[in-house]
């Protein structure tokens, strides 16, 4: 049983610490008071820079100009490094790709390029169609839909029966990546490259790949990359190789700088998935580097 | 008997002595804090409109939080590199205050036009906490409370490391705006 008096002491305390609190509240208290409030954990919030450049290595990353910027990319392959001395080992050749890439908003962006192989042009259209996130119903992954055409516009052989569409090669790709952690990001790839011509009956029109990237942060500015592409069975499989790729991404101000060492020459999906023929492991390694410059043509916000 | 009276009346006296002196509290969860960088060859200048602060007119404690991924920037790449590299928001998402007005009484603030006051208080920014004291002003307009201040922050007080190559490109000390609006805390 308890007693009238503990009864009373206890509602004392508890009176004096209903009155008294106000009085006590200290600065922090009300800081953690705001946090509490504000909940910013039921604010939606987007992860941003997956990757540093557009590019992972030879094909693209997830990411998109921001809304309003130009993106001018100079892509470079030396020879391979397996020509000798004769060569300088691969730096006396080089083929080149240089390209312009447009942020129409934040989730959609349009690129042109052209390469030095086979004198090629290219263009594509990129959309964000869906962003990885925390918060209120989070998403786990981001992903980007690509589609490119190109054009090779090399003087015809004498072969009557080529048109001018045949000379068109289309490629389409989803890029799904996740952020494992702001120093660790992973991307697949599923990929489509359909040719409009093939040299040969048993070449395939459609070639189907699955590629894989990651990108592991050593420093605030400096990041390792990997890009692997793995060509589906069938003749294209059997007849070349499969596309790999290892760089480093060096951030400066308002450029990146890619370099790296891949068995593909070219730099867009037409040549690098389904033509590659460098044996990685036989030093058929072209080094390379892509630089990017942004220009901001008008205000994001 | 008399007892419980006593406790009753202690009690009901404790609790609305509450709400009373809740209403000295002013919230805002949608101020604004900008800051401009200016050197000769580039200027930069971000905006956060998601600033969660707290005022206590009656104790004269004021708190923040400002969620530094809330920044815009003008260009994309800017605010991608100030997120990334210079505030790693991912590692430290939030900046904050928590401070007092110096030398402060409820009675002070006149019933218009803005009072200057001086605040004194813990800065946090980049998983750093400095002791600063800035300028400011408050003013009861209506039913609100506005509070305006402006100071300069130096990035390197707050081991915010900004590489050489772009160190000209960022000025050494970075002009903080701040402008809410708060309204009496439910």
């Amino acid at each position: 049983m308890i007693s009238i008096s503990t009864l009373w002491r206890v509602a004392g305390g508890l009176a004096a610490v209903l009155l008294l609190t106000p009085f006590n509240t200290k600065a922090q208290d009300l800081l953690n008071q705001l946090e509490s409030e504000t909940t910013d954990s039921l604010r939606r919030e987007y992860v941003s820079a997956t990757f540093k450049g557009t590019r992972v290595i030879n094909g693209h990353s997830i990411e998109t100009p921001g809304k309003g910027s130009l993106v001018f990319l100079i892509s470079h392959r030396f020879g391979t490094l397996n020509s000798g001395a004769y060569e300088f080992f691969g730096l006396d050749q080089a083929t080149i790709r240089l390209g312009l890439e447009y942020g129409l908003t934040d989730n959609l962006a349009v690129g042109v390029g052209r390469s030095s192989l086979e004198k090629t042009y290219d263009g594509f259209v990129k959309y964000k169609a869906i962003r990885q996130s925390s918060g209120p119903r989070p998403m786990p992954i981001s992903v980007t839909l690509l589609a490119t055409s190109a054009v090779s516009t090399l003087k015809f052989e004498p072969q009557p029966e080529r048109s001018t569409t045949s000379r068109f090669t289309y490629t389409y790709q989803a890029l799904l990546a996740r952020k494992f952690s702001p120093n660790l990001s992973v991307q697949l790839m599923p990929t489509l490259v359909h040719r409009n011509y093939v040299a040969l009956r048993r070449d395939q029109n459609d070639v189907y790949a699955i590629g894989a990237a990651a990108r592991q942060k050593l420093t605030k500015r400096l990041a390792l990359t990997a890009e692997y592409y793995y060509l589906l069975p069938g003749n294209t499989a059997d007849d070349y190789r499969n596309s790999l790729a290892l760089g480093f991404d060096i951030e400066t101000g308002g450029h990146v700088f890619q370099l790296h060492f891949t068995n593909s020459q070219g730099m867009i999906e037409k040549f690098f998935v389904p033509q590659t023929t460098g044996n990685f492991f036989d030093g058929d390694i072209y080094f390379g580097f892509n630089i990017s410059r942004a220009f901001q043509l008008k205000d994001s916000k | 008997m008399k007892h419980q009276v006593i406790l009753i009346v202690l009690l009901l006296s404790g609790l609305t002595a509450m709400p009373a002196l809740a209403q000295s509290k002013f919230l805002t969860r949608t101020g604004t804090i900008s800051f401009f960088s200016a050197t000769p060859i580039e200027d930069i200048e971000a905006r956060n409109e998601q600033v969660g602060a707290a005022v206590d007119v009656q104790s004269g404690q004021i708190a923040f939080t400002v969620p530094m991924k809330g920044f815009q920037f003008p260009r994309s790449l800017m605010q991608e590199h100030f997120n990334e590299n210079y505030v790693e928001s991912e590692k430290y998402p939030k900046a904050t205050f928590s401070g007092a007005l110096v030398n402060w009484t409820a009675a002070a603030l006149p019933a218009t036009g803005p009072q200057t006051v001086q605040v004194e208080g813990d800065l946090t920014i980049h998983g750093v906490t400095k002791r600063v004291r800035v300028p400011g002003t408050l003013e009861k307009q209506g039913n609100r409370l506005l509070v305006k201040s402006k100071f300069a922050v130096a990035p390197a007080d707050y081991n915010i490391e900004i590489p050489a190559l772009v160190r000209n490109q960022i000025a050494k000390s970075v002009d903080v705006t701040v402008n809410l609006a708060c309204n009496p805390a439910p």
